[in-house]
This record gives C-alpha cells, sequence and structure tokens, in this order.
C-alpha cells in the first residue's frame, strides 16, 4: 500500500503541462511576493482589479497566462519601486483604455451607469411623498 | 380613461429589447485595442533575439521611413499562418521590424529556418515590457510607424492576404 502511494506520488511529481504557451520561466515576480508585506498587500488588492488581456474574464491575479505574469511583474517591481497602484492603473488605462481596469470609474461614457440610478431613487421618493400626501388629506 | 401613463413601462421593456435585438446584429469585437496610436513609440533597446539580425531600439524607427513593427513568437501558431504575408510585404520593399515576445534563440532560429525570416531586426522581449509599452494584448499583432517614429495604426491578429494591400496602403499614407 505504501509503495503504491509513493509509487503515485512519483508519478504525479512527473506531470508536466500538456502544452506551454511559451518556453521561457516566468517573470521573476511573476509567482514571487514581495519581501515586504505592506507592499505586497497593495500589489495584491490593485491586481485583483485589473484585467488580464488575454483571457478576458479573469484578473491578472487569477490568471496563469504568461502575459497576466508579466503585467504581475511589472505591478509588483513598480510598488517595489514606490510607484503608487493607481499611478499604475493610470499607466496600464493609457494603453489599453478603461477595459484594462475593472474599477469602476466616472467617465464620458460611464456617468449615466452612476446618474440614473440616483434618478429613479429621487422619482420614486417624489412619488411617494405625493401619494403619503394624499392619503393624509383623505384622513383628515 | 386616461390612463395611457400604465403603458410607459411597456413602452421602456420594448425599449430594452429593441436595443438587445440591435445589438446582437451587430458584429462582436473582443480585441483590446490600443490607445497607443497617434502617440510616439515607448522608449525601448532590445537585445537580439538572433536569426542572425541585431536587436532593435525605438531610435531604428526615426530615420524617416515607415516601417512595420510586427510582434510575434516563435510559440504563436497564427504566426506561422502570417509568414508569407510577411515575405510578400518585405518583396515589395516593406522594412520589417521584429519583436519577439518571451522566446529562446535557439526556438527563433528554428522557427525563421522553417518560416522565412522577413526581418532586418529582431529584438528579444522577454518580460512582454515593450508589448505592455505598445498597448499590445498577444501575439502576432503588427503596427506601422511612420518615419518620425509615431504609432498610425495596428493590425490585431495573423495578416491574411486579404491585409496585405491594406497594410500597403497604411504605409504609403504614413510616408506622406
Amino acid at each position: 500500500m505504501r509503495q503504491l502511494f509513493a509509487t503515485l506520488l512519483a508519478l504525479l511529481s512527473l506531470a508536466v503541462p500538456l502544452a506551454a504557451q511559451d518556453s521561457l520561466p516566468p517573470a521573476p515576480y511573476a509567482y514571487q511576493q514581495l519581501d515586504d508585506p505592506a507592499q505586497e498587500a497593495r500589489a495584491q488588492a490593485l491586481m485583483e482589479t485589473l484585467r488580464c488581456l488575454k483571457c478576458q474574464s479573469q484578473s491578472i491575479a487569477d490568471s496563469d497566462a504568461p502575459m497576466a505574469g508579466d503585467m504581475r511583474h511589472q505591478v509588483r517591481t513598480r510598488i517595489a519601486a514606490g510607484e503608487e497602484p493607481e499611478a499604475i492603473r493610470a499607466w496600464l488605462v493609457e494603453r489599453y483604455g478603461d477595459y484594462v481596469s475593472y474599477a469602476p470609474t466616472v467617465s464620458e461614457t460611464t456617468w449615466p451607469l452612476f446618474a440614473v440610478p440616483l434618478l429613479i431613487v429621487l422619482v420614486a421618493m417624489l412619488l411617494l411623498w405625493r401619494r403619503m400626501g394624499r392619503r393624509k388629506e383623505k384622513a383628515a | 380613461m386616461n390612463r395611457w401613463w400604465l403603458f410607459v413601462p411597456l413602452g421602456i421593456f420594448a425599449l430594452f429589447v429593441g436595443l438587445a435585438a440591435y445589438q446582437l446584429t451587430q458584429p462582436k469585437d473582443d480585441f483590446v485595442h490600443s490607445e497607443m496610436i497617434g502617440k510616439k513609440l515607448p522608449q525601448f533597446d532590445l537585445r537580439a533575439a538572433t536569426g542572425g539580425k541585431p536587436g532593435t531600439s525605438t531610435a531604428d524607427f526615426t530615420d524617416g521611413k515607415p516601417k512595420l513593427l510586427n510582434i510575434w513568437a516563435s510559440w504563436c501558431i497564427p504566426c506561422i499562418s502570417e509568414a508569407p504575408q510577411l515575405e510578400r510585404l518585405q518583396a515589395s520593399g516593406v522594412e520589417i521590424v521584429g519583436i519577439a515576445i518571451r522566446d529562446r534563440p535557439e526556438d527563433v532560429e528554428r522557427f525563421l529556418a522553417s518560416y522565412g525570416n522577413p526581418y532586418s531586426k529582431i529584438g528579444a522581449d522577454d518580460l512582454s515590457e515593450v508589448q505592455l509599452e505598445l498597448g499590445s494584448s498577444g501575439v502576432p499583432e503588427t503596427f506601422v510607424i511612420d518615419g518620425q517614429g509615431t504609432i498610425v495604426y495596428q493590425h490585431i491578429g495573423d495578416i491574411r492576404a486579404s491585409d496585405v494591400p491594406m497594410l500597403m496602403e497604411k504605409l504609403q499614407e504614413a510616408a506622406q
């Protein structure tokens, strides 16, 4: 039994990915955390809100695509060099547009998304207020 | 019976259905387009990826002659299918500078030996740094760069035979 287990383990350790996308090892900081936990936390928070461009429904923190690894390397080295997370986001948005960022921003195209719900709440309150007023009048 | 406003929600619903139906008929665009069109090439200086060609830097793009900047990799399957088109472009006098993404010299060598080497220079971008600077999101991609080092056009995906005249036209426009 123990031997079988050992053989299985040995087999598992031999498993290699079927078709790698490229042959280079991952970028130094693709899978390596920063030494400073505070910096790593900031890098992680940013990476969770950046879109992987190859696998468009994943964040770069979630993706194993080599390009996402290279983006994580960029984020971590820039954070380690003292750059602000929002400056790094801005750097990417300048190159790829809003699409690269998962963090919602109010812009020329997105303002209705923020304005419409507010407007609906206002209208609903107005309607309610008028109805309640009418009911009070009847009661009086 | 003046209850017309009861139909307002139905009207809004119909509007949404109409919008959704219209969007369904529109072609889908999954590409992430670069925002760098119209801007200067980023600063870079890449070592040679080999294939007997030198590396490349930003300075190569300011000699007054428009060029193609081809982002590719030996591990990229569509790059094989665009190779003949790049050869055609080169045969008609276009200078093509390559940037190989995450590649090994021996793999580059093997690819070029099998599928042809239309490049004047090939730089190696091991950490996709220049690719990210360019706003490029995959391989292959081809940028048209004018003689002053300004990015004027981005072609995403492999170059098909039908794309060649369009790219020639973009290069001619860039020369003016």
